[in-house]
């Protein structure tokens, strides 16, 4: 009898890129809904903008690249990206910024170096950097939790501010957005307040801001149940925990009315979401585990230098960029020890 | 990680990095008991089934043998003797399908059994092995034809004279690839046979200790062997965790002992010896009944075959009548592996015999074991360094090996790697990793071979061109001398009569040349031409083409065209 020849491993194999995208996208959805719950309708409607044109942009390179359209659709790593940009920008976002952003995202900065895998930034953080110092304002105008407002705006009236730009007559732009905690942070402090009289406010949460803070919560149940199930490593997001934390612990001991104790840091921002799900991107990311933990730290620390003394009040976009640019070195300087290769006990 | 041991003691046992707890499927095969085999009609064996040089046949087409005698053999230091399974005829001696990765066929001795399976004088046993010293008993395992029968088949001869003192000895019974059972039914059903080989080889090697090895998931294999330690031999039977690849010599080195073998480096270099319980049992056959090796225990499993089980089967066995003997095919397989799922190879036909070094044949059903979808991109997840038994980063070595960078490949400790196939086993992006290393392997070879022979080529025409300008500085030193010699003689007797000289010389020479090309063309014309000495018959034929060809010449123009068309 004939038979066909392979090469071995002849098993069947328990991964597949598309059942770990999937993973993530699932992580991704109890901070999306928290998300929407508190900051209203303009969320959703940025996912959904965000994958459409992801998506559609994917399907336009691989038809300009003539290679199969499907497959890149359903490895669903355009839709991971649609969403990291779209639960990290403001809920009232015009739709064209959203598109263009992911026309950054997935033509220039992940198709252009040649497809997933290729990438050596991460695409959403690059088109979230892109828009915010092309578009500060749009990107800084984000709306207060709905605890906080007495009447939201509905859906339909996002819809029209998004695609059309017109406001119910009664409103202003100004009345309804406001600075994100991070930022309100940073102004006050500016204009040398203290911590505990800046966070008289009603803004403010047991951490963070109101609302805030239970969002990262709930990014934070997703990005653990991926560690569980192995989907990321625990090294960079403990790493990037640790280095945030404990350079906000140094300064907040140093100067706890000057610097926010350290859980602010935690829970504001894209602390959170970029531990677990920003700088865990596997192409991006350093891939020695000894290197993750650097590549982890690094980011964190950036992270807490960024927002304290730079120019921009978040800064998990700027220091996963820094950091994926170093990642190849740090994996290069992290080489584990091989078999055989000295430092074990012999003889 | 401590383990019950022998006498109440406890064992420190290592981890090695990585590894996979991989589906054992060993029940398919592991409940049936072991069944003899019919002869087959006829047995193919191959002269290269050992590592080494191949073995030279000893007997002509034709000649009748005997069982166990010795067929085939090499004086090299590194080879192992053949010997004929059963009585019969040599029918031939040619090249014939064998099990090997590359598909390729392999010189092979066909004998066609008589039926009487009549032994031949076999060499007396030695019974009493501790009084005999370790050089006859390597004799013996060397004429006995014994070579590794976990897969590696190194001559075991070799590997027991290592030149170093030996402080563990392994006896490998982990047997961690999936499916495959024939070490543990070995191991169930002469337990003595084994206890026995270990005992020899612990003799042969005076090693401090001997360390049965077996996974914990063949419990009665433990107790078996267990339950035949002495109180006062160095012998001890040890459970290890099942992790794949547990049975790798390295790695079960690491597990018992924590030392590694140095990169490139032999076990001996570190005080062990590793020798698989089949080769332990067939070393015990050929000291203790001075039987040669020409059958082993085969694993006949996977869900494309009908009844699965163990099989000992002779040397030689075609796979088919193997495979016949199990029931035959069933569920329409589409693959045959000769091995283990992980680093067995593929067959393309089962036309190719049992060799020393097969332990199992697995036919699965596509669904069982289906092939791998198309390869995605890597997206740089370091799943196959997590499991990597080496510790080895495998997607840098992926990346570099796609990009043919050998030089950088082998700098991330390409010639580590034990091709086993965790990495290729959990990539998410299915990409044939292991493929990929051996490519990068056997390229590194090709260049290092190019690159020895242009070193080689290059001596050569150092040479040549230093022995050129050694000729060119004697002509030139001898041009010298002549020059001087002619200086020294006085000018006066040159200027003489120098017209008249050279008039002569000139024309004797143009003489001689004339002279030389008559005798020249003489001889041209008395050697033969193509044709003179024709026969009747080609003079005619030529006559003819003559004619035609003089026809040609004085036809038309718009006939020679019309015949063109």
């Amino acid at each position: 009898m004939e038979f066909q020849t392979h090469s071995s491993p002849h098993t069947s194999r328990p991964n597949r890129v598309d059942k770990v995208m999937l993973q993530v996208v699932m992580a991704l959805i109890p901070g999306t809904i928290a998300l929407v719950f508190y900051f209203g309708w303009g969320v959703l409607l940025n996912v959904i903008l965000a994958v459409a044109s992801a998506a559609a942009f994917e399907a336009l390179v691989m038809k300009l690249r003539k290679r199969p359209v499907l497959p890149p659709l359903f490895d669903l790593s355009a839709v991971v990206t649609a969403l990291l940009f779209a639960v990290a920008i403001p809920p009232l976002l015009p739709w064209w910024l959203v598109v263009l952003g992911m026309a950054f995202a997935i033509i220039m900065v992940k198709q252009m170096y040649g497809g997933l895998g290729y990438n050596p930034f991460n695409p959403a953080m690059a088109a979230y950097v892109l828009l915010l110092i092309s578009y500060p304002v749009e990107m800084t105008s984000w709306l207060p939790p709905q605890l906080l407002v007495e009447q939201s705006l509905s859906l339909g009236e996002i819809l029209s501010f998004k695609f059309v730009g017109t406001l119910p007559v009664d409103l202003t732009l100004d009345a309804i957005t406001m600075a994100t905690p991070l930022d309100e942070m940073r102004t006050k402090l500016d204009l040398n307040q203290m911590i505990s009289e800046i966070r008289t406010s009603p803004l403010w949460g047991d951490f963070g801001g109101q609302g805030w803070e239970w969002v990262g919560n709930w990014f934070l149940m997703g990005g653990i149940w991926m560690v569980y199930k192995r989907t990321i490593t625990w090294q960079i997001p403990l790493a990037f925990l640790t280095g945030l934390v404990g350079m906000a612990t140094l300064f907040w001991l140093f100067d706890p009315e000057s610097f926010p104790f350290p859980l602010f840091h935690v829970f504001s921002g894209g602390a959170i979401l970029g531990a677990f799900f920003i700088a865990t991107d596997p192409v991006t990311a350093s891939t020695t585990r000894a290197g993750q933990l650097i590549y982890g730290a690094a980011i964190g620390v950036l992270v807490y230098i960024i927002r304290t003394w730079g120019g921009y009040p978040d800064a998990v976009a700027f220091a996963v960029l820094l950091m994926n640019m170093a990642a190849p070195t740090i994996d290069y300087y992290t080489r584990p020890r091989v078999y055989g290769h000295g430092g074990a006990k012999n003889g | 990680m401590y383990v019950e041991a022998k006498r109440g003691e406890s064992r420190e046992l290592w981890k090695f990095h990585g590894g996979l707890h991989l589906p054992e499927h060993k029940e398919i095969s592991r409940t049936q008991p072991t069944r003899q085999t019919n002869l087959p009609k006829c047995l193919v064996l191959p002269l290269h089934q050992h590592i080494g040089v191949p073995a030279q046949p000893l007997i002509e087409v034709g000649q009748h043998v005997l069982k166990g005698q010795k067929i085939a053999d090499a004086s090299a230091p590194v080879t192992a003797p053949l010997h004929a399974p059963t009585s019969g005829t040599v029918l031939e001696i040619c090249d014939h399908p064998i099990p090997h990765p590359s598909g390729l066929p392999g010189q092979c001795i066909v004998i066609e059994p008589d039926g009487r399976d009549e032994w031949g004088e076999l060499p007396l046993p030695i019974t009493n092995y501790l009084s005999a010293e370790a050089k006859t008993l390597r004799e013996r395992i060397r004429e006995s034809g014994i070579v590794g029968m976990g897969g590696a088949t190194f001559p075991s001869a070799v590997k027991l004279n290592p030149g170093k003192p030996i402080k563990t000895l392994i006896i490998n019974g982990a047997e961690c690839e999936p499916y495959i059972t024939c070490d543990d039914r070995l191991m169930q059903d002469d337990p003595e046979r084994v206890m026995a080989g270990a005992r020899i080889l612990q003799h042969m090697l005076q090693s401090e200790e001997c360390l049965i090895a077996i996974e914990d998931n063949k419990s009665e294999a433990i107790l078996a062997l267990h339950n035949l330690v002495q109180d006062d031999e160095p012998i001890e039977v040890i459970r290890i965790p099942a992790l794949y690849p547990s049975g790798g010599e390295k790695q079960l080195i690491r597990i018992l002992t924590g030392r590694e073998v140095p990169s490139s480096g032999l076990p001996a270099q570190v005080g062990v010896i590793c020798h698989n319980v089949a080769t332990a049992a067939a070393i015990a056959d050929a000291v203790l009944e001075g039987k040669p090796l020409i059958s082993r225990l085969v694993t006949i499993t996977g869900e494309g075959i009908r009844e699965p089980g163990n099989f000992q089967a002779m040397i030689g066995t075609p796979a088919s009548e193997l495979i016949a003997q199990a029931g035959g095919y069933q569920n329409n397989p589409q693959q045959l592996i000769m091995g283990g799922p992980m680093m067995g190879f593929d067959l393309a036909t089962d036309a190719i015999p049992i060799t020393k070094g097969s332990n199992c044949l697995l036919c699965p059903t596509p669904e069982e074991l289906p092939r791998p979808e198309a390869a995605q991109a890597c997206i740089r997840c370091g799943r196959c360094a997590d499991v990597c038994p080496a510790n080895l980063l495998p997607q840098q070595m992926y990346w570099y090996s796609r990009a043919k960078d050998l030089e950088k490949v082998q700098d991330y400790n390409l010639f580590d790697c034990i091709e086993c196939g965790c990495c290729s086993h959990v990539c998410p992006s299915h990409i044939p990793l292991v493929q990929y290393y051996r490519f990068a392997k056997h390229e590194s070879w090709a260049q290092e071979q190019e690159r020895r022979e242009s070193e080689h080529a290059k001596q050569r025409h150092d040479a040549r061109v230093a022995r050129l300008e050694r000729l060119e500085a004697a002509r030139k030193a001898r041009l010298r001398k002549k020059k001087e010699a002619l200086d020294k003689k006085p000018p006066a007797k040159k200027a003489a009569k120098p017209e008249a000289s050279d008039k002569e010389s000139k024309q004797a020479a143009i003489e001689a040349a004339m002279k030389r090309a008559a005798e020249k063309k003489a001889k041209l014309q008395a050697q033969p031409k193509n044709t003179e000495n024709l026969t009747p018959a080609q003079q005619a034929k030529i006559e003819a083409v003559e004619q035609r060809r003089k026809a040609t010449q004085e036809s038309t123009p718009e006939h020679e065209t019309e015949q063109q068309s």
